[in-house]
């Protein structure tokens, strides 16, 4: 395999798993189990992909990492500590830790792309003279910088969901989990918002995306985890 | 890379404005507040007519002067006044003559005119010093040698009756501010819950970036809090003009029956300031209650 300048940050030492899963169950209600038996691991600073067809629990994963849902069995860890032991008022500092692109990108209608991507900062207490700089830098990365002071309802899909990615990376999170985040913009635009996601990973950020873009997985040495009818299929690499 | 912040340089408010969700709250919020001032208003002026009640039956002694063959009951309901004004205690006499003790009694006879031989009893009302009144019988010791007989009311029987009216009806009123309180935050707690419900998105994504609790329910306590400002004082400023109004309608009517009266006295007028921040604090804390267990609820 050759090298290539997208790949991620060759694995450091992993002092910290980010996120372990040791047999993951869950269901919503009393329905039947949406996530069976899940196992893996995701070490402090890696990259990996999350594969699998529609229904195969994707999303259902990724809100039980970032705690927006209970596991009905097994045991989550999350930066070393036991996430169904986290007492209610540790999940704020937990979640500025996570940074999350939802698939309907969840966009505040009533607030400028700036003020939404200033968010995550805003509700951390920091003054808007510290953060708008770097939010309008961010914002011009990702192809938005003519467009900080427009609403959500007046963007494009595409561009919406780059305003939810500059949100979700803003506070340069530890982990930070994607929901399709290129579901909605051209080849190129996905290209360079991978190329973001590789450089949030190369400062030492725990990634883990999922997609259905298999263009976008082989364009990275990165792990893949598959998932169907909500077990994990494989963990494999993606020549 | 174009390195301009936003124009704007004001922070953008994290709830959305109500676009007119919240007037209906609004609406009830100053009605309900408009009807606890009113009984507010009411408690007060009952509180004092009911002190002025007890202070008047406390205050004052009436003595009969029953009719006797071949007396001029007038002259001895003047003379046992002018007796009675000289003992110790006593502030004032008025001797009431026959033609107002006929009307004091027309209630119950009529105001045709009475026969001149009907033994209508003369009244001396005393005005007593309440803290410091006539030894008990002293009126009666004064007048036992008069060659006319006398009876002496000193109110004491019905002034348990009267107080237990006064106090009834001072905790009717208390009672009824009490429950259009108790109204008023439960429309609130609900309204606060729905308009959580139709801001949710807000609610999540700030809780989904690190927001504390307190954070997002000091949110929807603000909003409140001014909301509940506003419906308080709108409905306290007309709860006061519609007192104002009974109060002269009561005053102009020089008494009669059908027409309330309402007298207030300067304590009064703390009643609208503090309704509208009662009114406040009940719809921040209603808020803040609900907004924090549907939290709760839901990120458990």
């Amino acid at each position: 395999m050759s090298s290539h300048p997208n790949d991620p940050a060759p694995s450091a030492p992993a002092f910290e798993t980010a996120v372990r899963f040791d047999s993951v169950g869950m269901r919503y209600g009393r329905g039947p189990e949406v996530l069976s038996d899940l196992s893996f691991e995701l070490p402090s600073g890696s990259f990996h992909f999350l594969t699998g067809p529609s229904g195969a629990g994707k999303s259902s994963l990724l809100r039980l990492i970032y705690r927006a849902e209970r596991p009905s069995r097994g045991l989550i860890n999350l930066f070393g500590r036991d996430a169904s032991l986290l007492p209610r008022e540790a999940l704020p500092a937990l979640r500025r830790r996570i940074g999350v692109v939802f698939q309907d990108f969840r966009l505040l209608d009533h607030l400028t792309v700036f003020d939404n991507v200033a968010l995550p900062l805003r509700v951390a207490g920091q003054a808007r003279s510290s953060y708008a700089e770097d939010v309008a830098e961010l914002l011009a990365w990702v192809g938005l910088g003519e467009r900080m002071d427009a609403f959500p309802s007046t963007l494009s899909g595409g561009e919406q969901q780059r305003a939810a990615i500059a949100r979700a990376v803003i506070s340069k999170p530890d982990l930070l989990i994607a929901d399709e985040p290129t579901g909605n913009v051209d080849p190129e635009m996905a290209r360079r918002l991978l190329r973001l996601f590789v450089e949030l990973n190369r400062l030492g950020a725990t990634i883990l995306m999922a997609t259905h873009d298999l263009t976008l997985v082989n364009s990275l040495k990165a792990p893949v985890l598959e998932l169907s009818e909500g077990r994990l299929v494989g963990q494999a690499r993606v020549a | 890379m174009s390195k301009t912040p936003s124009k704007s340089q004001r922070v953008a408010p994290l709830l959305p404005p109500d676009s007119g969700r919240d007037r209906p709250l609004f609406a009830v919020a100053a009605i309900l507040v408009f009807l606890a001032c009113l009984s507010a208003f009411g408690a007060a002026g009952a509180w004092r007519a009911a002190d002025g009640w007890t202070d008047q039956l406390t205050a004052e002694i009436t003595v009969q002067i029953l009719p006797g063959e071949d007396r001029d009951a007038d002259a001895d309901a003047v003379a046992a006044a002018e007796a009675i004004a000289r003992l110790p205690g006593v502030e004032g006499v008025t001797a009431l003559d026959r033609a107002e003790a006929e009307r004091l009694v027309s209630p119950w006879l009529g105001t045709a005119d009475l026969p001149e031989d009907l033994p209508v009893p003369r009244l001396v009302a005393v005005q007593v010093n309440a803290d410091n009144p006539p030894a008990t019988g002293a009126i009666e010791a004064l007048l036992a040698d008069e060659p006319y007989e006398i009876l002496v009311d000193d109110h004491q029987r019905w002034e348990d009756a009267v107080q237990r009216a006064a106090n009834a009806v001072r905790y009717f009123a208390l009672g009824l501010v009490l429950l259009l309180t108790v109204a008023a935050a439960a429309v609130v707690a609900f309204a606060a819950r729905a308009s959580l419900a139709a801001r949710w998105d807000v609610a999540e994504a700030l809780h989904l970036v690190g927001a504390q609790d307190r954070y997002i329910t000091g949110l929807f306590q603000e909003r409140f809090f001014f909301l509940g400002l506003k419906s308080g004082l709108t409905g306290s400023i007309a709860a006061a003009l519609a007192a104002l109004g009974l109060a002269q309608a009561g005053a102009a009517s020089g008494g009669l029956f059908f027409v309330p009266t309402l007298e207030l006295g300067w304590s009064a007028l703390a009643i609208p300031p503090l309704a509208a921040l009662i009114a406040a604090l009940i719809a921040a804390l209603a808020a803040r209650t609900a907004v924090s267990s549907d939290l709760k609820a839901r990120w458990s």
